[in-house]
């Protein structure tokens, strides 16, 4: 499920490499990414507090990783 | 933060301070066993965090311990200044010969400690200073070098204190001294400091401030003293509803998100930062709103904090419209607070374009916050409307 | 001219790891200022975005030659300590950002400052700007939207609150005045340098022709700054604003900083603004009014 204001899109190409998974856990201030066993896990109730600094998107293949600002549309 | 008599002397005991007998009573029962143990002529005090007890008859006198039980029951009652009685401090009582003032304070324009002494205690030491400057000493001295007693001798010798008298004060006044930089107070005074009849000299009433900021460092001490970490002890005692606001500021560390003060009006005040919210709250005075509260959001609390204190300030009896506002931030962002505020009003089953009277928050990452706004319909305001303005258009929009 | 910093003022920060202090060194750097170099103890050999990072204030002043002042952004427990080691080190303008520090370690800190010939500003802090030049700490925040409240100009800003500094600014600024120096001075009981101790320093700035101030409840800052301007026989009209004056029915209850508090008569709105007209300053009601008032003193006085 999405935030209200903010989702986050990862590829499954990214989410399921567990090196890529832990690096994105690393760099987010604000601990939206988790990893379960070896595969990455969007934590939900943390998804609004995105403070849209980039560091996840920098982080991974280009075009892997999206933040979706909800309230553009 | 103030200390009750009782646990002013328990500090002064604890440094070698000379007291009368004494006891706590939270009973008439042990009201009664104590003026017994002691045996003789007591007072009974009120324990409350506010002066004028005498005056309010939270101070009596017993000659024996049935008379004290009775005493113990008519000043539990009694409420002074707003304040309620603790407990009664059940204490010898001598005859005096004379009374002597010392207190140790911060002067903020020397910023350094000052020591005043009088030597005539007992009443209000300003209005001494006023008649009879001569009987008042201030000595300023160094938070750096250390304190020796010569400090303390040469400011009751200033007021002309000589002989044995002299000698004797010296260390009770230097020993005051020392606990107010031990423990970080912002006042130490002993008021009266008696010479008895007998010859001796007793602290017989104190009173210690201990500094908001230094409670984390000196935490054993409060609780040796049994000091609880919620007790706010301000001028008066915390209301529920702010006693919520302090737990939403202290779950997340992010910002801060609280100082939240109970009023009894209809406009909630969703407000920043410190100044800010002083600016604010005026603003909406002037402009004939009456808030239900005043707070603070500052130093970029997080979407979590801003929308747990929205929905507290929404939940309060009351509460018709919520003003957001702040001056023009830097490090808080707009858009963070935006999405907090909206997100409690949602959760707090309100439509945020109904709820929130007026958005004012110019500054970092604006242009993301107004976007926010806009797509729920917010009535917003950037810088170009000032704060008395923003105020003004909430405060319409409750009589509207 | 301006006072205390310029485009030539070098500093270093002290804490330079930390969330805040990261932040600020991001800001500063963006905004023009030079910060030579960090410190944080265990952390030497690291830099922050590209400033090189020391355990010791010793060191930066060894590697970087004399370096004019420090911004302190450590937890208040250290705070004192970080504070004798800029002074020990001839560091010589010191801006406390950190809030929470009990006043005697103020009173400590302020003490040796003043034995040595240092200045600090602060605790409890912003910090200062010299618009375009050097913005030392958080104050205005990053560095585009510092430029958008800050601009240069005639008028010097002091205020007790870091976020009403910029607030001020911000209105000095879209009224068509730029400022000279704004100085965040801080909010606690005891700060570094009060109003009536800058105000010798703008007095001889020639760039400065008029003062703003934010003012609040509490302490007697207010009542020293009016004695200061009538024994002095200032040059300079001031205008100030002064919030809080709700607390003057609330004695004994504290708001905002920790120096907000109204103990005494003194303490109140209404006397300290009593003072200051008294001594020809002049109190704006609102915000928005400022520039108006300062326009209006510069006329009379042509
Ligand atoms: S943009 Fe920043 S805060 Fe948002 S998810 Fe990515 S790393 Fe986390």
């Amino acid at each position: 499920m999405p935030g209200m204001f903010i989702d986050v899109r990862v590829e499954d190409e990214v989410a399921s490499d567990e090196k890529l998974a832990r690096k994105l856990v690393e760099v987010c201030p604000v601990n939206i990414f988790a990893v379960d066993g070896s595969r990455l896990r969007i934590v939900e109730e943390n998804l609004d507090e995105c403070v849209l600094c980039d560091l996840c998107v920098q982080a991974a293949p280009p075009g892997t990783v999206t933040i979706v600002k909800l309230y553009e549309s | 933060m103030r200390f009750y008599e009782y646990e002013s002397k328990a500090l002064f005991r604890r440094h070698g301070m000379p007291l009368g007998k004494s006891g706590l009573a939270r009973s008439a029962d042990d009201a009664r066993r104590i003026a017994g143990e002691i045996g003789g002529p007591v007072v009974l005090k009120s324990q409350v965090l506010s002066g004028g007890r005498m005056k309010a008859g939270a101070v009596r006198f017993a000659d024996h311990p049935g008379e004290a039980a009775a005493h113990y029951d008519a000043i539990v009652p009694i409420v002074v200044n707003g304040q309620k009685c603790r407990a009664v401090l059940v204490e010898e009582r001598s005859g005096v010969a004379q009374e002597y003032f010392a207190a140790i304070t911060w002067d903020g324009r020397r910023k350094c400690p000052v020591l005043v002494f009088s030597d005539m205690g007992g009443i209000d030491v300003e209005e001494v200073a006023e008649k009879h400057p001569e009987h008042v000493s201030k000595t300023h001295f160094s938070s750096l070098l250390p304190v020796t007693p010569r400090i303390a001798k040469q400011a009751i010798s200033a007021t002309g204190v000589s002989g044995d008298a002299l000698n004797r004060l010296t260390p009770i006044v230097f020993e005051l001294m020392r606990i107010f930089l031990a423990y970080d107070l912002t006042l130490a005074e002993i008021n009266p400091l008696a010479r008895l009849s007998d010859g001796r000299f007793l602290v017989l009433d104190g009173h210690i401030d201990l500094e908001a900021e230094a409670r984390g460092k000196h935490r054993k001490l409060l609780d040796e003293l049994g000091i609880q970490p919620a007790e706010t002890r301000q001028a008066r005692e915390a209301t529920p509803f702010e006693i919520a606001g302090a737990e939403v500021n202290a779950k997340d560390h992010r910002g801060v998100a609280g100082n939240v003060v109970e009023f009894d009006g209809n406009l909630g005040l969703v407000i920043g930062a410190g100044g800010g919210s002083l600016t604010l709250f005026d603003a909406v005075r002037k402009h004939g709103g009456r808030p239900a509260n005043y707070c603070e959001i500052g130093g970029n609390p997080s979407v979590n904090k801003a929308k747990e204190l929205t929905k507290l300030i929404l939940s309060k009896p009351g509460v018709e419209k919520i003003a957001v506002m702040m001056n023009v931030v830097s490090n808080t962002r707009v858009d963070i607070v935006a999405r907090g505020v909206i997100k409690g009003c949602i959760e707090a089953g309100k439509k945020p374009a109904d709820v929130i009277a007026v958005f004012r928050i110019p500054g970092a990452w604006e242009g993301e916050g107004f976007k926010i706004l806009r797509k729920y319909g917010v009535d917003y305001c950037d810088r170009s409307v000032s704060m008395y303005e923003a105020a003004g258009r909430a405060v319409a929009k409750m009589k509207a | 001219m301006s006072i205390l910093v310029d485009e030539k003022t070098t500093f270093l920060v002290q804490g330079i790891t930390g969330r805040e202090a990261v932040n600020l060194t991001r800001e500063c750097l963006d905004y023009g200022s030079k910060i030579v170099g960090g410190v944080t103890p265990g952390r030497a050999g690291r830099d922050v975005y590209g400033v090189p990072v020391y355990d010791c204030v010793r060191d930066v002043v060894k590697h970087h030659g004399p370096v004019q002042g420090s911004v302190i952004a450590v937890p208040p427990g250290f705070t004192r300590d970080a504070a004798f080691e800029a002074i020990e080190n001839g560091i010589r303008l010191i801006v406390v950002v950190t809030e929470n520090i009990p006043r005697q370690e103020v009173a400590q800190m302020v003490e040796l400052a003043t034995l040595r010939g240092a200045r600090i500003i602060g605790p409890n802090c912003l910090g200062l700007i010299t618009p375009g030049e050097c913005k030392m700490g958080g104050i205005g925040g990053p560095a585009a939207n510092t430029r958008q409240a800050y601009t240069r100009g005639p008028v010097a800003i002091m205020s007790r609150s870091g976020g009403m500094t910029t607030e001020i600014a911000s209105t000095l600024t879209a009224a068509g005045l730029g400022q000279s120096t704004a100085v965040s001075i801080g909010g606690d009981a005891i700060i570094g340098t009060t109003y009536a101790e800058l105000m010798p320093l703008f007095e001889a700035d020639p760039e400065t022709k008029a003062i703003a101030i934010y003012s609040e409840p509490g302490g007697r800052m207010e009542a020293e700054l009016a004695e200061w301007v009538v024994a002095h026989e200032s040059r300079l009209p001031i205008v100030a604003f002064m919030a809080g004056r709700f607390m003057d029915e609330m004695k004994g209850m504290r708001f905002g900083h920790a120096g907000t508090i109204v103990e005494g008569k003194e303490d109140t709105t209404a006397a300290k603004i009593e003072r200051m007209e008294k001594a020809g300053i002049s109190v704006a009601e609102r915000i928005e009014e400022i520039p108006k008032l300062i326009q209006k003193r510069l006329a009379e006085k042509r």
